[in-house]
């Protein structure tokens, strides 16, 4: 229960102090790599509660991917070091107000969670599965039958991301030579040979 | 008799329709000829009418052609009627007259004007009006008539409208006209308080028992029917340019002559002496308007021709001898003289019209050239408008052998003239006296200065340009042919037509036109009058010539000697004895710089200030604060996104307690 | 204190949450660190939803979470596309000069 506790602490405050720095660092990639911090110790705490296939999931998705993806952008977009700008300053008081209301909100929807622990037991029944059943199975066995559709909407979803991603990016440079396949298999004969009658001795 | 009726009113409406409105599908000549014909056809039926009502059977005397109903509302009950008596038939004759003489004068006059047909369609539509107003049987379309010959004196005076002088003239003759006719307007409303009725037949019927009506006017008792009176009297002021509203009628010379010989002459200005003789059985029961209508009509006599004396525009002199007349015709109908008020209408609308024709002759003849200090000699050039303008000034001057065959033989501004100031001397009140002074000294200075215009113009030495002296040419035929017509008039029509209007037959011939009683006691007074009251007259006439032929012909050092012995009197009289410019400041000034606030200030700042343009800058500064959110920074597109959502989210929470 | 409940992993996403938010609009360096604060917003998001259904018994929450992940890296490759794509059109990525859009 003890080692349970200082698990948690010990990952949350990671998470949180992680995030602190993605947006404070002044050099992107320490973000990007703060970032990742924050992600495997959300993954960790996913485990202590018991989802671990989630957690799994968001190592290799969000840190295997999306993390790698953003590295790639930064390096390549060549970004200097961010110079101290004024006016960061401008915004604080009202910013901070503002996420102050909206943190005390969220808790205080936690705290009426608090006041009434039944509550949560009691809403939607549609899922409900045995917990001696690990994890894993668990989603497998909701995810393929009740949740199809949303199984492959989200399908779609990634491939119509995919092909975004490549319309948007994708750019042709003038000048650059590269094989056009299919042109060179439909090539007509007439274009790539032609019969010269040869005298002997002659040459072309 | 009911057909010749409407087709006299009506034929120069039509002819002007077609005219004004078809004017680019017929032509010039077709636009003429439309509306000469109908004139000259609708001026022999006034011949046949006349003749009808004026000798017919006792029964023909008096005859109403209803039309049709115009309102009816409440007890207000008016009607397009014509009504024909005498008095509408001595008018019809004058105005169809003149004005048939007048369309075929302006046939030559205008011949190289641009806007030929225009002019003959507002010639035409100004009869119209003028015989809806001498034909009305009630006060509303007597008015109406009134309001229209004001409408197309505008019209005419602005004809050539590029001239902003013109412009600028005829926007003063319709506003003095306004306001003499806001007068009317009150008189009008207050004839048919007093009586309940518009309809002439009804209020003469009527008007005896509401003679003691009295009403409360700050604090005094003043008399109902005087003051009706009064205020109709304040139109006719207007409209016949007598003193205090009479500013308009040297400025509306700025029209072509044929408009100032028809409108300015014989037929518009004396609609304000044919109301009042329309309705003298009102003024019969009103004498103290009656003394007022005197008084204002012998000053304007006088006041006019002490400016006509020094005045070296020929169109001038005669438009002010024109207001002087009107004057005369005024306190001839103020003493209870209207008949010879008629008379003397009659006359003048001949030998008043002969004389501005003939001076548009002169001003052909010279080229357009209105000042006569350019002028002299002229009777070599264009000797048959010289004789006949002589015709016109004689008449003009009321020359004639008193005495003669019961009433003399003379021209027919003799006998006219005569009639006048003997009614006005025979009345015996000590305003007939008045009248009858200024009358006389009027006379003196009318002959003057006719006598100075024709000696100025026709004799001497040539003074202007040699360029135009020879072109200078008679005018054509169809331009001399009106002005015989008028000297015929303006030469027999007194000794024929005196024992009707003044004379034995008048009863018979007047019938119940006017009113009778106090016209049968005047002319029984002015016939009673001594010799010398008879003579006088006479007397001034041809000395004012023969002092005129000592001034211009004889001796002409002579008038610079007397301007320079009187000068404050003789800048007096050349500027008009200051109206124009005491009207200027008291007025005109004022009404611009209150227009010019209402404008700029009320209109402008106020009403513009706090609606549209307000409305148009706060929505423009409301732009500009909108825009400054759109700042184009995404991280502040998303703190307000965020603000919006704690908002939201406040409010639930809220909500949910 | 010891006993680790449903509020100990609520209050760490509500945190999580709210830097994700601050760094939105406090960052004044570049456009990347926007989509990595949206990246930390859909974490704290999926942290909720794997606590509430561990808490309930019930696995919907996190089939919930597998989606929500699932869009999250196609919105993530999205944005970087676009941020590659608008860098070659400008040249810089700095936050106060993508000011384009201004009216």
């Amino acid at each position: 229960m003890v080692l349970q506790a200082i698990a948690f602490y010990v990952f949350a405050a990671v998470t949180i102090g992680a995030a602190a720095m993605v947006v404070t660092s002044r050099n992107p990639v320490y973000s990007v790599l703060f970032l990742i911090l924050a992600f495997f110790n959300a993954a960790a705490l996913f485990v202590l509660i018991g989802a671990e296939f989630i957690a799994m999931i968001l190592v290799i998705v969000y840190v295997g991917a999306v993390a790698v993806l953003f590295l790639f952008v930064v390096m390549m977009l060549d970004i200097n070091l961010a110079r101290i700008r004024e006016g960061f300053l401008r915004y604080l008081p009202v910013g901070a107000l503002i996420g102050i209301v909206l943190a005390a909100e969220i808790l205080f929807g936690v705290g009426v969670l608090g006041s009434a622990p039944g509550t949560v037991k009691t809403l939607s029944r549609a899922g409900a599965q045995v917990l001696s059943v690990e994890n894993t199975r668990a989603i497998g066995r909701v995810l393929y039958t009740q949740y199809f559709y949303i199984f492959q909407a989200a399908g779609v979803v990634l491939l119509v991301a995919m092909i975004g991603a490549i319309v948007l990016t994708l750019r042709r440079r003038p000048g650059v030579r590269r094989q056009r396949v299919s042109e060179q298999l439909y090539r007509p004969k007439e274009q790539a040979i032609s019969v010269v009658k040869v005298p002997t001795r002659g040459g072309v | 008799m009911d057909l010749a009726i409407k087709l006299i009113v009506f034929l120069p409406l039509v002819a002007a329709a077609i005219a004004g409105l078809f004017c680019r599908v017929i032509g010039d000549r077709p636009a003429q000829i439309v509306t000469c014909a109908a004139l000259l056809i609708a001026a022999a039926l006034s011949v046949l009418v006349f003749v009808r009502v004026g000798f017919g059977p006792e029964d023909g005397k008096f005859l109403v052609v209803r039309l049709f109903t115009w309102i009816s509302s409440g007890t207000l009950d008016v009607s397009w009627s014509l009504r024909v008596d005498t008095l509408t038939a001595v008018m019809l004759i004058v105005v169809t007259g003149v004005s048939a003489m007048v369309h075929v004068y302006s046939v030559g006059y205008m011949a190289d004007d641009p806007g030929i047909p225009r002019f003959m369609a507002y010639l035409s539509l100004f009869t119209f009006f003028m015989l809806m107003l001498v034909t009305s049987d009630n006060l509303v379309q007597l008015f109406f008539g009134w309001e229209g010959v004001g409408l197309a004196s505008y019209l005419l005076i602005g004809f050539w409208y590029d001239r902003p002088s013109a412009n600028a003239a005829a926007i003063k003759a319709f506003i003095v006209n306004r306001v003499g006719d806001f007068g009317f307007a009150l008189g009008i409303f207050a004839v048919w308080m007093l009586t309940g009725s518009v309809n002439f037949s009804e209020i003469f019927a009527k008007a005896p028992e509401m003679a003691g009506a009295h009403f409360m006017f700050l604090g005094k008792s003043v008399s109902a029917l005087e003051t009706a009176c009064l205020l109709l009297f304040v139109g006719a002021m207007g409209k016949s340019a007598q003193l205090g509203l009479h500013t308009w009628l040297p400025d509306a010379m700025e029209g072509p002559t044929p408009v100032s010989a028809l409108i300015h002459a014989a037929t518009m200005v004396t609609a304000g002496v044919f109301m009042v003789c329309r309705l003298s059985p009102l003024y019969e029961l009103a004498p103290i308007a009656s003394q007022v209508v005197t008084l204002v009509g012998a000053a304007t006599a006088f006041f006019a021709a002490t400016i006509g004396l020094t005045q070296f525009d020929i169109k001038r002199v005669i438009a002010y001898s024109t207001c002087s007349q009107l004057g005369y015709m005024f306190f001839a109908a103020g003493v209870g003289g209207y008949s010879a008020a008629m008379f003397h209408l009659m006359t003048h609308g001949f030998f008043k019209a002969l004389l501005f024709l003939g001076a548009g002759s002169v001003i052909t003849c010279l080229h357009h050239e209105q000042d006569m200090r350019k002028m002299g000699g002229v009777k070599e050039k264009a000797p048959q408008t010289f004789y006949l303008m002589w015709i016109g000034t004689l008449s003009l001057a009321g020359i004639g052998v008193p005495l003669v065959m019961s009433h003399g033989v003379g021209f027919a501004g003799f006998h006219s003239k005569d009639s006048i100031l003997e009614a006005a001397f025979g009345a015996g009140s000590t305003v007939g006296f008045i009248a009858y002074w200024l009358g006389i000294a009027g006379a003196f200075m009318t002959a003057f200065y006719s006598a100075r215009l024709m000696f100025m113009t026709f004799y001497g030495k040539y003074r202007g340009d040699h360029h135009t002296w020879e072109h200078a040419h008679e005018s054509p035929p169809v331009m001399l042919a009106p002005l015989y017509v008028l000297a015929a008039g303006a030469v027999f029509a007194g000794v024929v037509a005196y024992n009707w209007f003044v004379g034995e037959d008048w009863e018979s011939f007047w019938a119940h036109a006017i009113a009778v009683k106090a016209t049968e006691l005047i002319i029984h007074e002015a016939h009673a009058t001594e010799v010398w009251v008879k003579v006088l007259p006479l007397i001034m006439g041809v000395s004012g010539i023969a002092v005129s032929y000592l001034y211009y012909v004889a001796a002409p050092n002579l008038p610079a000697r007397t301007v320079a012995a009187f000068r404050p009197v003789y800048a007096l009289f050349y500027n008009k004895w200051y109206f124009d410019e005491l009207y200027d400041a008291v007025f005109v000034q004022p009404a611009l710089a209150i227009g010019r606030v209402f404008w700029k200030k009320g209109d402008g700042a106020v009403i513009d200030g706090f609606g549209p343009d307000n409305i148009a800058a706060r929505a423009q500064d409301m732009a500009g604060a909108l825009s400054r959110f759109q700042s184009g920074y995404l991280y502040q597109y998303a703190f307000i996104m965020l603000l919006g959502v704690a908002a939201l989210v406040t409010y639930f929470v809220v909500m949910a307690r | 204190m010891l006993a680790i409940g449903l509020g100990h992993y609520l209050f760490v996403a509500a945190i999580v949450f709210t830097f994700g938010v601050f760094g939105i609009f406090l960052n004044r360096k570049n456009v990347i660190v926007i989509l990595m604060c949206v990246e930390l917003m859909l974490l704290s998001v999926n942290i909720n939803l794997v606590a509430f259904s561990v808490f309930q018994g019930n696995v919907v929450g996190q089939v919930f979470a597998m989606l929500v992940l699932t869009v999250a890296a196609a919105e993530a490759a999205i944005g970087l596309a676009i941020l590659v794509a608008y860098f070659r059109v400008r040249g810089t990525i700095e936050v106060e000069d993508i000011s384009a859009m201004k009216g």
